[in-house]
């Protein structure tokens, strides 16, 4: 029997798309009708409609959909492992004592935003480059000190992303492939460096951070030799209740539970111990970074797959939005303005205080989490607009955009979903759907620290470019 | 400026959900700073830093509650605190099971596997990138949406062919599959009639009139008016009649078109022969002749080819009411007119309720104007007047650019009736209303202040104005159809029962000198 007498036979389930009222006529009379929430594809300009017809020629497609199988297949493949900490000078590629890396994508000291330049500059100051913060100012725009993003070493900074030589990092390996990630250490909340805060009582923790709590990580995981394998304490993470990317209570808990044991047998004193307990339990946070670095050692691993149209890079310097796309290796940047981040603020601040947003912190949501694991963190709901549907209805939108779940780390609310993977350009640009990000608010000010929490966007420039290059560059 | 303190012992409330609190606090009117928190030292930190540092802060412990709030006067800080709490203990309402909702048809149909069908109704700019995408998901198409190129429309037909599936439209307004209407569709009786259309309104004409004469429908398959085009070569009409001829269900098919491309004939006819089932043909102004030889019932008009449909289905002659064109109503009118009131003016919604009045009108008459005039000769110079006997199809394109629908909304056609009113060489007026789904919920109400006007200016006048209206419509359309129709009779209009006795009678009352 052909198609159309099976269709005479069968129930009329239809996908409207277009005007609204003709799927209310169908459910009207009983029969089944999905409507769309559709816009035109590429924001209805003619060159990228152009560009997403050329990338669905037959040949072209079968060598993109190749490829972006490979890339998610890595993304999903990769294993993760925590296997010491150490500072960036010793281990970083290419670090140097007057490098500072920044988060997202390149830009120079004159066009940083507040929260990057007090970063930039207690930096300066703690690794002794500069002997207060106004003299910093004149030795960052000396031309004395190399800048460069994090992304392009092998590491992820959040918020600011300031990373300097003497900072003790995450060592990341992936056992799967090979690759290593690096990013620094929390230093929980709220007036850090991170978020463009530093005062004398920023440097003194950064201090601390480098004379007694790297140390004390760094010589607790020599004792541990399997390392510690992050993926699945990700996924029991997200099955407590994080997203991990804006809650993290759960995977903090875990981590320094697997920590303890060995932090225990170091050599030094009870007291430093305690120092380091107590600086964990002051802050959610501190498992924040170590969720970044999985994130992105799992996607370098797909990084520069040719034909591939796999996001494999989210970053922001807080001025721009940048992206990389397997497809295009190394370190091709389309960028576009960075967004406002809308969300509860601490008590005392307005929204104009926000500064724009900023850090590597969306590899996360690059990888699954975070936004885009939204469903797995009731408890935050207030962040993305307050009800548990909401958040829901993120988590699902997601996978409108992406390629695949990844099997290893699961969202139960939704029967077990594996999380959306893969964020693909093509997608983004047809749908008009912009993958969800959840994120801190820095105050736009250098020197205040962080101000609020909410969702952010990326600039649609940043998916239009990439796709008008992919589509001449696949052929 | 005062600072109040309140204190909840042991209260507690999330840090996020207190930041989100916060945040509408400060919109509170009147208030100049409020900050909602727990106890902790961070937060009297904060509080310290802002300068609302009280006593009754220091003291509060972790799991205290702390509300401070700053305003100009005593009272404002207090109403704050009324709204404040409200907010504190206002609990989220919405527990709505979530709705999946999708973007793209690749998505929902993958997400959906019973999902057999797309209707797509898209700026014609994207509908056939979103016809390719329904298709490549083995979808059947309906594709309401206009102007999408020929070419694309050739490209869509034959990849749906190749796959097996339906591929109706561009441009098509209506289809039943399944007893289900979609977009412009009739409420009619499940039956034994299988329809294939390339035109929209004719297409729904039949299936209304299979229903008033006892009849039911199979399936009505629209296919977009360019299907039977040169270019197109009738790839949707043919796979239909094969569909509807394999279909066990359907006893009889008619077919509805304005005359084909003759290629495109020789093909639609050649199929015909072959058919296992009885077709009966209503090409509007189509060739007796070579239908018959084809083995085709020809239908010279739409009412004609329904009632062949039906006898043949097997319904018993004796027992339908054929609704017989009303020849001392003809004569009643013709009494009425002055010998200047001679030209027909028709304003229509439907196309193809357009053309048979149309073709209907130039029988009898060689000045038969139109903006859907065939012979370029009788195209209307300026669509926007009226010459001799004149027929406006107000779903053509010039008349759509930018609006809705006609028989969505009806406004430049209520414009139009007012101008035509007013001409004393306007003999008869002659309107269509169509009902079912996608239509104007009440097309004849929103004509009427218009027509009791119109009648009462022309009586003024000292001459009668003749207003045929018809309604197609069945009685199972939600507008109510014998509501329509009364509202008509009432305001003086008369009423055809059929587009065919419209478009004759509309001509027969102004026929002189018989």
């Amino acid at each position: 029997m052909s198609k159309i007498n099976e269709l005479f036979k069968s129930k009329i389930h239809a996908i409207n798309v277009g005007i609204e009222f003709f799927k209310d006529d169908i459910v009207k009379q009983n029969a089944s009708a999905t409507h769309l929430d559709w816009t035109p594809p590429g924001g209805g300009k003619p060159e990228l409609i152009a560009a997403l017809d050329k990338l669905e020629n037959p040949s072209v497609l079968e060598k993109i959909e190749e490829a972006n199988k490979l890339a998610v297949e890595r993304i999903v493949n990769s294993q993760p492992v925590l296997i010491g900490f150490d500072q960036a000078i010793n281990c970083v590629p290419g670090m140097t004592k007057t490098t500072i890396l920044h988060a997202g994508p390149p830009i120079t000291f004159d066009k940083m935003s507040g929260p990057m330049k007090g970063a930039v500059t207690g930096a300066l100051v703690f690794e002794g480059l500069a002997k207060d913060i106004e003299e910093a100012y004149e030795v960052a725009a000396s031309g004395a000190i190399t800048f460069a993003p994090c992304h392009e070493h092998n590491c992820v900074g959040s918020m600011a992303g300031v990373t300097s030589a003497s900072m003790f990092m995450h060592i990341v390996e992936n056992k799967t492939y090979g690759n290593i990630a690096y990013t620094n250490l929390s230093e929980q909340m709220a007036k850090i460096l991170r978020m463009g805060a530093n005062d004398q009582s920023v440097i003194d923790r950064l201090n601390w951070m480098r004379d007694v709590l790297g140390p004390i990580l760094r010589d607790a995981m020599k004792l541990n030799t399997d390392g510690i394998d992050l993926r699945l304490m990700l996924a029991q993470a997200l099955h407590m209740g994080d997203e991990c990317h804006n809650r993290n209570v759960a995977g903090t808990t875990l981590l320094i539970q697997a920590l303890t044991p060995y932090i225990l047998e170091t050599d030094f004193t009870t007291e430093q111990k305690r120092q380091v307990f107590d600086f964990v339990a002051s802050s959610d946070y501190f498992s924040g970074p170590t969720w970044m670095a999985l994130s992105k050692c799992a996607l370098d691993a797909a990084h520069g797959i040719e034909n591939s149209t796999i996001v494999t890079t989210m970053a922001r310097n807080g001025v721009e939005f940048g992206i990389r796309v397997s497809g295009m290796a190394g370190n091709t940047w389309f960028t576009g303005p960075a967004q406002k981040v809308v969300g509860p603020m601490f008590a005392g601040y307005k929204p104009e205080d926000s500064g724009l947003d900023i850090g590597d912190s969306a590899i996360t949501e690059t990888y699954g989490i975070g936004g885009f694991a939204m469903a797995t963190a009731p408890a935050i709901v207030a962040l993305v607009g307050g009800t548990v549907d909401e958040a829901i209805g993120f988590s699902t939108k997601m996978k409108e955009i992406t390629t695949t779940e990844n099997p290893n780390v699961t969202i139960p609310l939704l029967n077990f979903m594996g999380i959306a993977t893969g964020i693909d350009v093509r997608k983004v640009t047809q749908t008009g759907i912009m993958p969800v990000i959840n994120t801190a608010i820095a105050h736009k000010e250098p020197g205040i620290g962080m101000i609020g929490a909410g969702i952010t966007y990326p600039p649609v420039e940043a998916f239009e470019k990439a796709l008008l290059t992919l589509s001449e560059n696949i052929n | 400026m005062t600072v109040q303190v309140v204190i909840k012992p042991n209260t507690y409330f999330d840090s996020v959900s207190l930041m989100s609190l916060s945040t509408k606090a400060n919109q509170v009117e009147g208030v100049e700073q409020a900050i909602i928190a727990m106890g902790t030292e961070m937060n009297k930190g904060v509080i310290r830093n802002v300068g609302l540092m009280t006593p009754e802060v220091e003291e509060a412990k972790n799991s205290d509650l702390m509300i401070v709030v700053k305003a100009a006067t005593d009272e404002l800080c207090e109403n704050a605190f009324v709204s404040i709490n409200e907010l504190l203990t206002k609990k989220n309402t919405n527990t709505g099971k979530s709705e999946v909702k999708y973007s793209t048809i690749s998505s929902a149909a993958q997400s959906i596997p019973e999902a057999n069908l797309a209707v797509i109704s898209v700026n014609g700019a994207y509908a056939a990138r979103e016809a390719k995408k329904a298709l490549e998901n083995d979808l059947h198409v309906m594709l309401f949406s206009d102007n999408v190129s020929i070419e694309e429309e050739i490209e869509l037909k034959k990849f749906a062919h190749e796959k097996g599936l339906l591929m109706m439209g561009p441009d098509c307004g209506t289809a039943i599959l399944g007893n289900i209407g979609l977009a412009f569709a009739n409420a009619v009786r499940k039956g034994e009639i299988g329809i294939v259309g390339a035109s929209g309104t004719g297409s729904q004409e039949i299936s209304v009139r299979i229903h008033d004469f006892g009849g039911g429908i199979t399936q009505l398959i629209g296919t977009g008016g360019r299907d039977l085009s040169e270019e197109v070569g009738g790839i949707m009409m043919l796979d239909g009649i094969k569909a509807l001829d394999e279909d066990e269900a359907t006893k009889v098919i008619v077919l509805v078109s304005k005359p084909p491309a003759p290629s495109v004939e020789e093909k639609i006819l050649a199929q015909i022969s072959q058919c296992k089932k009885p077709v009966v043909v209503w090409f509007i102004g189509g060739d007796e002749e070579k239908i018959t030889k084809a083995g085709g019932h020809f239908a010279k008009m739409s009412k004609e080819a329904a009632l062949k449909a039906v006898l043949l289905a097997g319904a018993d002659e004796s027992k339908i009411n054929k609704r017989a064109l009303n020849i001392p109503l003809i004569e009643e009118v013709r009494a009425k007119l002055k010998p200047e009131q001679k030209y027909i003016r028709g304003l229509f919604c439907g196309g193809t309720l357009c053309d048979e009045a149309m073709y209907a009108a130039m029988e009898k008459f060689d000045n038969v104007y139109s903006n859907i005039q065939k012979n370029a000769d009788y195209l209307l110079e300026d669509n926007n007047v009226s010459k001799e006997h004149t027929f406006i199809d107000f779903g053509d394109d010039e008349f759509t650019k930018g609006k809705p629908h006609p028989m969505i909304d009806p406004s430049t056609r209520i414009e139009r009736f007012k101008q035509e009113a007013k001409d004393p060489s306007v003999g008869v007026i002659v309107m269509d209303f169509v009902l079912g789904f996608g239509s104007h919920e009440d097309p004849v109400g929103v004509m009427l202040p218009a027509i009791i006007e119109a009648k009462q200016l022309a009586e003024q006048e000292g001459r009668h104005l003749e207003i045929l209206g018809y309604v197609l419509g069945t009685d199972l359309d939600y507008q109510n159809f014998d509501e329509q129709v009364e509202k008509l009779i009432a305001a003086g209009v008369t009423h055809a029962s059929s587009s065919q006795n419209a478009g004759l009678l509309a001509r027969e009352f102004v026929v002189k000198g018989e």
